[in-house]
Parts: structure tokens; sequence; C-alpha cells
């Protein structure tokens, strides 16, 4: 009975591994042992260089982004597999608006764009009681096509300077500013996931839905908030892609669910709901930016670098799973 | 202080309670008065579950009136009756496992501190406040799924004492607890009790209601036909009032004329395994059934489970018509014609989202086929002729089985195996949580089942029952059994449970 009071705490490494459920924290151990071993293979090819960690930093971004606010979606027990289609029609979206309205409105054309698709999937959850993962699949095919349609497969670039030092093209000083989007988004979804009673409230929707009602929650609107949180962080991200490449494309984003759902996993959120792990998802997301550079420094080619990829989301996956 | 002269904590008077065309609750009365344990009882689908969810606003009344402290109030929601003072102690454990046990008492009423943020220091400190107030010791900061059952239950008493409840509505708290914790529990009301709160208290058990209820209030068929205090009243009196008009003697024995040399069906002889089992012999012949006693932890189930192919004995030998056999598996041992009705029906019996008909099918289904496909009509005839065969009650055998009470629920598990024609039967506490009535339609199925030449293995550790449906009994001790005890060496109830307690009491 005692020995869930510890895990929290800083600890020993040995008593980490004796004491705490280790298999929550495999991705910890997991970023650990990959980075040491790049470091040793890959130091001579400028792994270790700030360069490449700043870089590392910037690509995974948009990914740590969409799973944070994915973290809450799976702590709900629901899921969203519209986030990388959603990043992709708010990255033309919002270079749309921006070339031919200017700054401000492109910017709220863009989140405006992740709002109302979020707020479709949630509705749609929340209200009809559909099924995330079948209202979010839709979603998924609906939204690309959506970018592709309206801008007839065509680029859209963005020219506005200060867009692009927002979302991501800019540095501040030394610190890039994907690294501060990045921090921000982190902290945010670790204060409300663990500092809010509305973070509780995900947490007991996902964790026994019927206790969470019977407790005076209302978990549609839970569903539907969660929902509503994923569709505006994928379109921030679909912004940063956007803005770090200086033009909107409907390919922006695509397939980054699985790399998004893989990082929260990974990071020790239950896919059943009931627990969020915020920096666990950041530790995710960077673990699988890490991979990526790490094989691509080793010179493996694009089909290597998946099938390596796969399998060692497959094998932490697994270690991470509880008998 | 004129006790006499304050309204009750709760007066519900008149209520209805209707789910479509079916009234639940027909007019009931109900005074719960502060510091009283008020006693619940009734057969499963007599109304105490309804008549409590409609007090603590899961269900919303179709008429009638509630008072709470003599002020009338409506109550729509939990939330309402969270507001009048109304807690209460799911029987299906209403916890959030995945969060600390602070965080659970304060669900959606969280503590803020600085910046209007969660803070969980301050719960961890409310929570451990409330804890030692009821002289228990739980760490506020553990996780709820790390905990056993029993501190669940706690967790939820100070969930609602954190809410300032007043009326504590506990639904059948002993079900899942073992000796020790129902003892701690006894004390936990008396503490409540002397503070003010008032208990509604279900159960089945009267024992458990002769010792700490004050009061009694019996529900059959959604009418109140007993409310006394508790002192006046003997168990039989309860009882009656529980069943009606069906007597109390139907938990007697009946015998079923067994021929001493009926062949032997099943024999074990030096049953060991791993864990528990020391060594377990007995024999059960064609047409008998076989008792097995014994205390919790005594091995029974490890027994039951080795009769049943799930686990391997690691000495003796199991014979079946006097062939030895070693199952590798449970769907050999099946093979072989034994089935087994696990303890647990909702987590190792039925799968609780299917209806009433794929439930009774489901292990029958190689049966129900025509041209390689599953047959509608075998499906639908198999349920309808199972349905009346077993009298199991459901408004739609189409409808998932968790709308069914308890003691239907079981009559279905009950059903599905015996329908599979196997010729031994191992029974695991079959009657755990299931009222006077169904149980005794239970013990007329196994005992029918028995007279048609098969063998039952009955595991009950409720001894009325056991004393009425087994033609002998074995004792199993610390994994030990004793030698079987045939009808006439059983002179009482009493003197049977001390021979089951043993060494121990």
């Amino acid at each position: 009975m005692t020995s869930a009071t510890t895990i929290t705490r800083p600890a020993l490494v040995s008593r980490v591994m004796t004491r705490l459920d280790w298999r929550s924290n495999i991705i910890y151990i997991a970023f650990v042992i990959v980075f040491i071993l790049f470091a040793i293979f890959l130091g001579s090819d400028g792994f270790l260089s700030t360069n490449n960690m700043l870089n590392i930093v910037r690509q995974t971004a948009t990914i740590s982004i969409m799973a944070v606010a994915m973290t809450f979606v799976i702590a709900a027990a629901e899921i969203d597999l519209s986030v990388g289609s959603i990043a992709g029609l708010a990255s033309v979206v919002t270079a749309m608006t921006t070339t031919q309205f200017g700054l401000v409105p492109g910017i709220v054309a863009g989140i405006l764009a992740g709002a109302i698709i979020g707020a479709i999937n949630g509705g749609l959850v929340a209200l009809l009681k559909v099924p995330s993962f079948l209202v979010t699949l839709g979603m998924l095919g609906l939204a690309a096509g959506l970018a592709q349609w309206i801008t007839s497969s065509a680029p859209q670039p963005i020219t506005d300077r200060i867009y692009v030092m927002i979302f991501g093209g800019g540095d501040f000083g030394p610190v890039p500013g994907m690294l501060v989007w990045t921090v921000v988004a982190v902290a945010l979804g670790w204060l409300v996931m663990n500092r809010t009673g509305f973070g509780r409230k995900v947490l007991a929707t996902g964790g026994n839905p019927t206790a969470a009602a019977y407790t005076g929650i209302r978990t549609a609107r839970i569903k539907f908030s969660v929902l509503l949180i994923s569709g505006i962080a994928a379109a921030i991200a679909g912004m940063l892609y956007a803005g770090r490449l200086e033009s909107g494309r409907f390919q922006w984003g695509q397939g980054d669910e699985l790399t998004v759902i893989a990082a929260v996993i990974l990071g020790g959120t239950s896919l059943f709901g009931g627990r969020g792990a915020i920096i666990g998802t950041l530790f995710g997301s960077l673990f699988m930016g890490l991979i990526n550079n790490g094989l691509i420094l080793a010179g493996l080619e694009v089909a290597q670098q998946q099938v390596v990829r796969g399998a060692i989301i497959i094998a932490a996956v697994a270690l991470s799973r509880k008998k | 202080m004129a006790e006499n002269e304050l309204p009750p904590a709760v007066r519900m008077r008149s209520i209805v309670k209707s789910f479509g065309p079916v009234e639940v609750l027909k007019a009931v009365d109900m005074d719960i008065v502060a510091g009283e344990v008020h006693a619940l009882a009734g057969e499963n689908g007599a109304g105490k579950s309804t008549l409590m969810k409609v007090l603590q606003g899961v269900h919303q009344i179709t008429s009638g009136t509630i008072q709470v402290n003599g002020e009338p109030v409506t109550i729509r929601n939990t939330a309402d009756a969270e507001r009048a003072g109304i807690g209460m102690v799911f029987q299906e454990f209403s916890l959030i496992p995945s969060m600390t046990v602070a965080q659970n008492i304060f669900l959606n009423r969280e503590i803020r501190g600085t910046a209007g943020l969660v803070d969980d220091r301050a719960a961890e400190n409310a929570a451990r406040k409330i804890f030692d107030g009821l002289g228990v010791k739980i760490d506020p900061k553990a996780r709820v799924s790390d905990l056993g059952t029993a501190y669940w239950q706690l967790v939820e008493i100070a969930k609602a004492l954190s809410k300032e409840a007043s009326v504590i509505v506990m639904d059948e708290p002993t079900a899942s607890l073992a000796k020790h914790e129902v003892e701690n529990l006894f004390d936990l009301i008396e503490t409540l009790k002397k503070r003010g709160i008032a208990i509604v208290y279900i159960s089945h058990r009267m024992d458990e209601i002769r010792r700490v209820a004050d009061r009694i209030t019996v529900l059959r068929d959604g009418r109140v036909v007993l409310a006394s205090a508790v002192a006046t009243l003997t168990a039989a009196e309860i009882i009656e009032a529980i069943i009606g008009r069906r007597l109390a003697s139907d938990l007697v024995y009946r015998d079923r004329q067994l021929s001493g040399d009926a062949p032997i069906l099943l024999e074990a002889k030096n049953i060991a395994s791993n864990r528990v089992l020391k060594s377990v012999s007995l024999t059960i012949r064609a047409g008998e059934i076989v008792g097995l006693a014994g205390l919790m932890g005594s091995g029974r189930t490890e027994f039951a489970r080795v009769v049943a192919g799930m686990d391997r004995p690691t000495q003796g030998t199991l014979s079946i018509d006097g062939k030895m056999v070693r199952f590798a598996t449970p769907i050999a041992a099946q093979q072989a014609g034994v089935a087994l009705i696990p303890e647990d029906r909702r987590e190792q019996g039925l799968v609780l989202e299917h209806s009433v008909a794929d439930n009774l099918t489901l292990p029958v289904l190689d049966r129900m086929k025509a041209g390689g496909f599953l047959s509608m009509r075998k499906l639908r005839d198999a349920t309808e002729d199972l349905v009346t065969r077993f009298a199991v009650k459901a408004s739609d055998p189409y409808a998932p089985i968790s709308q069914l009470s308890g003691g239907n629920q079981q009559k279905v598990v009950v059903a599905k195996w015996i329908n599979t024609n196997p010729r031994i039967l191992v029974m695991d506490e079959p009657t755990s949580g299931v009222d006077i009535g169904t149980k005794t339609e239970i013990l007329d199925i196994v005992r029918d089942f028995a007279s048609r030449g098969n063998a039952v293995l009955f595991i009950s550790s409720e001894l009325p029952e056991l004393l009425a449906v087994a033609d002998s009994i074995v004792v199993i001790r610390q994994g030990r059994s004793d030698l079987p005890l045939v009808r006439t060496d059983i002179v009482s109830e009493e003197q049977l449970q001390l021979t089951i307690q043993g060494d121990a009491a």
C-alpha cells in the first residue's frame, strides 16, 4: 500500500528500478539508452553537436504540440486520428488567408480551421456517441481531401516575414522559436493535466466513466473539450509547418497521427484512459525525433528508416505494457 | 435533548418509480433516522437498489415526496442528492483506479491553492484528517488501483464524509470483504452512528442485519412488507417477509434415494498443487451431490480449478469413470465432461454486454449450425427452451444481460453450462449474492441435474444451502480433506461449522 506513494519523487536509480513501476517509465530508459548508443556510434557524424540537438527539437516541435493535446484525448479514453490532416488543412488555410487578407486574419483562420474540425469531431463523439476512432478516421480523409481540393494540390507560399518569424522560422537569440513553442505547450499541458480541475475530470472520464458521471462530471462535455483542444493544437502544428517551411501544403502533417499516438503511448499514457503523462509524452516525442535523426545520420534509406522505426516503437510499446 | 421531535434525516413517502410500463417501486414509505443503521432487505429485483438510486439522484422518482431533515427536496441528479447530504457507497465501486486516494475523495470538488490551481497536498491533509477521525490507516497518496477492495470501500466512505453526508448508503458492503475486514467495517459503522450519521445498510445476510441494524425495511415486489425494529424480529421472521408465500423450509435436505452401488464418476486421490492444496481426496457417484466446505483460502477454489483442468496437480490422481485423466487444458476437461461454474460470474461467467441469448448459446454454438452457418432459428429455439426451462426472468432475451438481476444472471450461467451436457458439474459458490427465492430454484436445478445420473461438486461457504443440497460433505482445511461426512454424520449446522473452523477456531 505504501509502494505507490513514492512514484513522483526522485530516488536512486536502483530504488527507482525496484520500487517504481518501471514499465510505465520505459520511455526515459529507452531515451537514455538510445541517446548513449547514438552518441557512441554517431558522435563522429556530428550527432552530439549543439546544432544537431537543436535540429531534433525543431523537427519534433509539431509532433510534441500535437502529442501534448493527444495526451488529453487518450487520457479520456478517446483517440484522434485526424490530427495530421488537420495540420495540413490549417497550413493551407492560414497560408491562403495570410496572403489575401494579412497576418492577423491568417492566424485566426488557421486556428479556426482546427477548432471547427475539432468541434465537429467532439460533437459527434459527445452528442451522437459515435466512437472517436470512427469519427476521426473519417475526418482524417475528409480534412486531407479538403486541403488538397481548395488548393488544387498546389503549394501556398507565405511571404509575410512576421508570420514566418512567429511560427517557427525565427530564433530568440540562440533559442529557436520551435523550442519556445514546445516548452510553452508542454508547460501548459502539464499544468492543466496535473493542477486543474479540468485535468482531473479528463482523467476521471477516461479512468471510470460511470464513476465520473456519478460524481457529477459531465463526461460528454469533457470528451468534446479534449477533441476540440486536439483540433486546435493540430492547427497550430500545421501553422508551424507553414511558418518553418514558408508555405502551406496539403501534405504537411500527413501520417503524423501515428507518430503522435506512438509518442503518447511510449510516454506512459494508458491507451485505456485514466492516465496522462505530459512529460512522458514530451520524451516520447523527442524519442521519435531522436531515432529519425540518428537513422538519417547513420545513412539509412527512407525505407530502411521506416522499418527500424516501426520495430523500435513496437518493442517499446510491448515493453511498456502491463501484464 | 428531545430527539423524538426531530424530523427524520430522510423521509420518503409514496415513492413510485416506473421504467417504461414497469412499476419497480409502488408507493414506498421509508424513514431514515439520524444515528441509526437502517437495514434494507429484499430479494434481487424487489426494488432496493432502485429506491436507493432514486435517493441518490441516479434515477428520478415518478411520483412521491422526499424530505431531508423535514424540508421537502427535489432530487433530479447526483448533485442535488449531494447537496441534500446523501452519500452512497456503491456495490460496484465508483472510484477512478488510476487516481490517488485523495484525488478520488475530492474529485470534482478539488481543493484550490494559489492561482486557482489544484492543491493535492491540501487534499491529502484533508483526507488524512478524515481517516484519522475514522481510526483507519490509509495513505492518501496511494493510488487506488494499488489498494485492496476493503480499502476502496473506506475511500468511498471517506468521500461521502468529505461531502458532509448525513446519510450514507452501503450496498452489500461486506460482499467482497474478508472476515476481519468485516469486523473493521462494523467498528467503523459504530463510529459513524456516534457522529449522528444515518446508515442505510443493504444486505442479504441475516446475521449481519441482526448484528448491526437498528431498524429494518423489507421490500417485496416494490412494496414495503415489513418495517420494524430489528431487535424484536427473529431471522425466520425476516426471511419470511423477504420471500413471502414461499416457505423458508425450501432450504431443507431432500433425500433423493441414492443407491450406494451407483458407479463412481469422479475420483480424486491425494490431489496436491503448487499453491494451497496438500492432499484432497473425494469420490462422487453418479447421481450424487458432494458438498465441499471450508474457509476462504482453505483450497476449495484451487481444488475446483484442478478438476476443471485449469491447474495441474503436482501429486495425486484424478479419475473419471475409473480411468485416470490428466487434463492439459480446461478444454480437455470439458471434453471429458467436466464443467466449472466459476466463483465470480461477472468476471468469468458472462459476457455482460452481450444478450441473454448470446450468453446462453455461446458454449454450444457448434450445435447451432445448419449448412456450416449459424442457424438463427436453432439459436432462437435453444434460447426459448433454456429461458423457460430455467425460469430466467428476462423481459427481453436479446437485451444485454447486465440488465438482469444478480440471481437471474446466475441462472443464465448455470443454464448455459448444464446445457453443454456435462457429466460432472463443479459449482464454486453458485449462489453468492443471490436472493433466497432464486437460490432455492438453483438448488432444484442442481438436484434435478444430479438425479439424471450426473455428478455435482458443490462448493459453498453458506452452510444452510450446503446442508440442503449435498448428499455428503467433504470438509477441507488448509489444503487437506477429511473423510466425507454422510448425512447421518452431521448432527447440526453448528457442529459442521466447528469442523470447518478446525484448529483455527
